[in-house]
């Protein structure tokens, strides 16, 4: 959003999307100065040539009129429509994540922005991404509401403590973009932020080689859900099982006790460690205990991204990995190359 | 014409007694039923919270006229422009028109001695000393610093300012705002003076009864949210906070269910006064009567719906914003049409530029700037950037300011002679109009183009190369700030050197300008019985222009 004009008036465009947000702004500005300028001349208008030439006159008397009223009230209608249509199309982009992409893992805490690669890299306040490449952002937060906002990419989407809520980019051009937390949270908001760096996919990939920082959030989670946790105890394939299967559940529909069912998306895998009693698969028993409060919100990430490479969904970029038997074939994700699918 | 033949030398010959003069104690203010009184003694006190939130104000702006934060630490920037808004809101822009203008003029406009419940009345302007008396209790041990919002669970859990107590304070003044909506509708209903037919009613009564129907729909569910609030606080019940099992979306699904008609309650009343306004300084029937007078019925009722636009950010679902985004669209169309009808209104009218004619041309001219940025801020796909930016401060202050505070102005100066009796200097009353005008401009116009920036609200800090548009915004509201002092000024001065104003200034047809300046207790000396239309300038309706052209000549003499 740097320019170095005196009065920067527009900031950078630097996602795909960008573009249609500046063109339905445009828009709205075309429509708002052919709106003033017929009311303000008329009222200037009016003004001087009904001006009082003689005090206590009385004009002519004047009512309504029915087709005035109906033109006026027809042509505002019709046009907020097209503003409202714009808006939704341009809205359905922003925020309809596409299926491939490479992930990125946001926890908001007062006051920083904490972020974590699929290759296992992490980064406070700064996030640096590809050029060209689909990115998509899970996100949460540790304690109050924050908004993680990008200015020069025209997309924001609050982070909600308590539940995963998601952003997508495409960036277009490298550079040095600011990033805001623009949900109000408290003392330091105002410096809750720092820059997005978009570089080239070189770049990318040197930047990512050099990075390497202990374990992906996969390997991450597969240590806390066999070793730290032990969920493997119950959840683990074999004669022992007593908790559900989590193989291949991703993003399928599951039956409940009782009848109903549910999609098991990162939401439901997260209420299920957090609140295991809410939802039961049909044909388990509610014998698991919570989790609340024995994880902290990037172990959740982390368990979440493990249970969801079981069913194949990779870390690496929602593509098909290994067979979801085998969970322990999951390849170190920062041994694969920088998602650009 | 029964009830005003009365010129002003017979006044001066017999002094009678009006609602100022008549008792003079302390007691007689406190106890009394008299609505002008009660409606006196809240523009005394809304104007104290008005300088008040003013003060703060003013430190939001010269902290921000530099990048870094120094001269206010981010705490007390955050509790700034937290007291602001709660001030401001609570405390002045809803009351300010309602409890002052409607109370004093709803019952004379009507015809009638006094609203339906005067005790009722008095008891709502309790309500609102004890409400803002606990609020500035609160602000004098150490202020809140969780956003006029009070967004959960930032306010439940993490903040250790005074919430509760400032909660407490706009719970208690909530009643206030509903038993004063339950008199209006009350006394519109019932006390209309003979021949006082619904649409012979000024629509200033009309824009009161909208605003009234959405004061007692609304206000309830922020006094609930409130004590949710204070129960999730004190008794760890988990209804917002999500660690405790609670939804912190929910908290905003009800605090916009309330606060977003609760603008309309802000903006209606100014609607109201600007049809008067436009109407009565061009000489001429105001145009489309019915149109305005239903358009505020439907924009207090499609104001319900729309609430989830503020929230498009938030995690609602997608389907959600899109429904929203529908709805507040429809709701642009009355706001529309009440534009078109107040400039077709002035359309060969006999036009008097007096000083409250200006505001009200101000206010066509800011308040359509208001109304179109709305139309940005509600096309879902445009307002994903701009949310939470000063792009939405700058269009909340053009309704709220440029609307509502200019329609409020207008209104003071427009009554100002049938309340006190005296007229203040048209001059100085022209420069203070045009400067509020200027800096309100200088001041908000910058902050559209700093928020398509993106610079983010309630920020205390913000990146160098957005310094130079700050700066104007801060050089216009030290313009705007002279502006709205100066009405201090030349109307206190006014009580005491102000000429008299004489029963009808400026010869208009409403029931307010056929009684005495100030106005008897009971109002009318004998019930008015009412046989003309609103906004009739004929002679045929008693309006004795040769006398009024004397009247005129006497005083330049």
């Amino acid at each position: 959003m740097q320019t170095n004009s005196w009065v920067p008036f527009f900031p950078e465009q630097a996602s795909t999307f960008a573009w249609q947000v500046d063109a339905l702004y445009f828009y709205l500005i075309a429509i708002s100065v052919a709106f003033t300028i017929p009311i303000v001349a008329a009222v200037f208008i009016f003004g001087l040539r009904y001006r009082e030439r003689e005090k206590y006159a009385t004009p002519e008397e004047m009512h309504g009129s029915i087709v005035l009223e109906t033109v006026w009230s027809i042509i505002p209608f019709v046009i907020s429509m097209t503003i409202f249509l714009g808006g939704a199309i341009v809205y359905y982009n922003q925020y309809r994540p596409p299926d491939d992409g490479m992930n990125v893992y946001v926890v908001g805490k007062q006051w920083m922005w904490k972020i974590q690669h699929e290759g296992g890299q992490r980064e406070i306040n700064e996030l640096h991404v590809p050029v060209d490449t689909n990115v998509k952002l899970t996100m949460t937060t540790e304690d109050v509401l924050h908004d993680f906002s990008i200015p020069a990419f025209r997309t924001k989407a609050d982070v909600v403590p308590g539940r995963y809520t998601y952003l997508w980019f495409n960036a277009t051009k490298p550079g040095k973009y600011h990033l805001f937390c623009a949900e109000y949270c408290g003392l330091n908001h105002s410096g809750m932020g720092g820059y997005v760096y978009v570089m080239s996919k070189e770049d990318f990939a040197a930047w990512q080689s050099g990075n390497v920082s202990g374990q992906t959030p996969v390997e991450q989670g597969r240590d806390l859900f066999e070793n730290k946790l032990g969920c493997a105890s119950c959840h683990a394939g074999g004669p022992q099982q007593r908790g559900a299967k989590l193989e291949g559940i991703f993003n399928k529909e599951i039956k409940l006790v009782g009848g109903s069912t549910v999609v098991a998306d990162d939401a439901y895998i997260r209420e299920s460690i957090l609140n295991p009693g809410a939802k039961i698969v049909e044909g388990y028993q509610p014998i698991m205990p919570t989790f609340k409060g024995q994880v902290t919100e990037e172990q959740l990430v982390a368990l979440v991204a493990y249970i969801k490479s079981l069913s194949g969904v990779a870390d690496t970029g929602g593509q098909p990995a290994a067979p979801a038997a085998t969970p322990a074939a999951t390849a170190p994700a920062n041994s694969a190359p920088p998602a650009n699918r | 014409m029964q009830d005003a033949g009365l010129t002003n030398e017979e006044i001066e010959e017999k002094p009678k007694l009006n609602y100022l003069t008549n008792g003079s104690t302390l007691k007689s203010w406190l106890l009394t039923k008299d609505h002008k009184r009660i409606a006196l003694m809240y523009l005394v006190s809304v104007s104290a919270f008005f300088f008040v939130g003013g003060l703060y104000a003013a430190t939001i702006r010269l902290e921000l006229l530099t990048p870094a934060t120094d001269l206010l630490e981010s705490g007390t920037y955050n509790k700034a422009f937290t007291q602001h808004g709660i001030l401001m809101i609570f405390f002045f822009l809803i009351p300010s028109i309602p409890a002052i203008l409607g109370n004093f003029l709803l019952p004379i406009m009507i015809g009638a001695k006094d609203l339906a419940l005067p005790r009722i009345n008095l008891l709502s302007l309790y309500f609102y000393w004890i409400g803002g008396a606990l609020t500035i209790f609160a602000l004098l041990q150490g202020g809140v610093d969780t956003g006029w919002t009070f967004y959960t669970p930032y306010s439940t859990t993490f903040s250790n300012t005074f919430v509760m107590a400032v909660g407490l304070g706009i719970f208690i003044n909530g009643f206030s705002s509903i038993l004063t909506g339950l008199n209006f509708i009350v006394t519109i209903h019932t006390m209309r003076a003979p021949g006082m037919t619904w649409f012979r009613l000024p629509l200033f009564v009309w824009a009161n009864y909208a605003t009234s129907l959405v004061m007692i729909l609304g206000t309830p569910v922020v006094a609930i949210t409130v004590l949710l609030l204070a129960i999730e606080r004190f008794a760890r019940v988990g209804i917002f906070d999500p660690a405790i099992g609670g939804d912190p979306i929910l908290f905003q699904h009800l605090f916009w269910f309330y606060s977003h008609p609760a603008v309309y309650i802000m903006i209606l009343p100014g609607m109201g006064v600007i049809s008067e306004l436009i109407s009565n300084f061009s000489r001429k029937k105001i145009f489309g009567y019915e149109f305005i007078a239903f358009s505020s019925i439907a924009i207090a009722v499609f104001g319900f719906l729309v609430w989830g636009h503020h929230m498009f950010v938030s995690g609602q679902s997608i389907y959600a914003g899109l429904v929203f985004s529908f709805l507040t669209m429809v709701v642009a169309v009355p706001s529309a049409i009440k534009m078109f009808n107040w400039t077709a209104t002035l359309y060969k009218g006999s036009i008097d530029f007096s000083t409250p004619m200006l505001y009200a041309i101000g206010f066509l001219g800011l308040f359509l700037i208001g109304g179109l940025t709305g139309l940005f801020l509600g096309s879902i796909g445009l307002t994903v950037h701009l949310t939470d930016t000063y792009f939405v401060v700058a269009h909340f202050h053009y309704v709220m300011v440029g609307g509502q505070v200019i329609a409020y102005l207008g209104g003071i100066h427009y009554w100002w002679p049938k309340m006190t009796g005296r007229m203040y200097s048209e001059f100085w009353g022209k420069i203070s109009a045009m400067l509020v005008f200027i800096g309100f401009n200088l001041t908000f116009f910058p902050q559209f183009i700093l928020g398509y920036q993106g610079m983010p609200r309630r920020y205390a800090s913000y990146p160098e190369e957005l310094q130079v548009l700050n700066i104007f915004s801060t050089a216009g509201a030290s313009v705007l700030g002279v502006g709205l002092l100066m009405p201090v000024v030349y109307l206190a001065h006014s009580l005491i050197y102000g000429k008299k104003a004489g029963d009808n200034p400026w010869l208009l047809p409403g029931l307010e300008w056929r009684t005495a300046s100030p106005p008897p207790t009971e109002n009318f000396e004998k019930m008015p019985v009412v046989t003309w239309e609103a906004y009739e300038f004929g002679e045929e309706n008693g309006l004795d222009v040769e006398e009024a052209r004397r009247r005129d000549l006497a005083t330049v003499r």
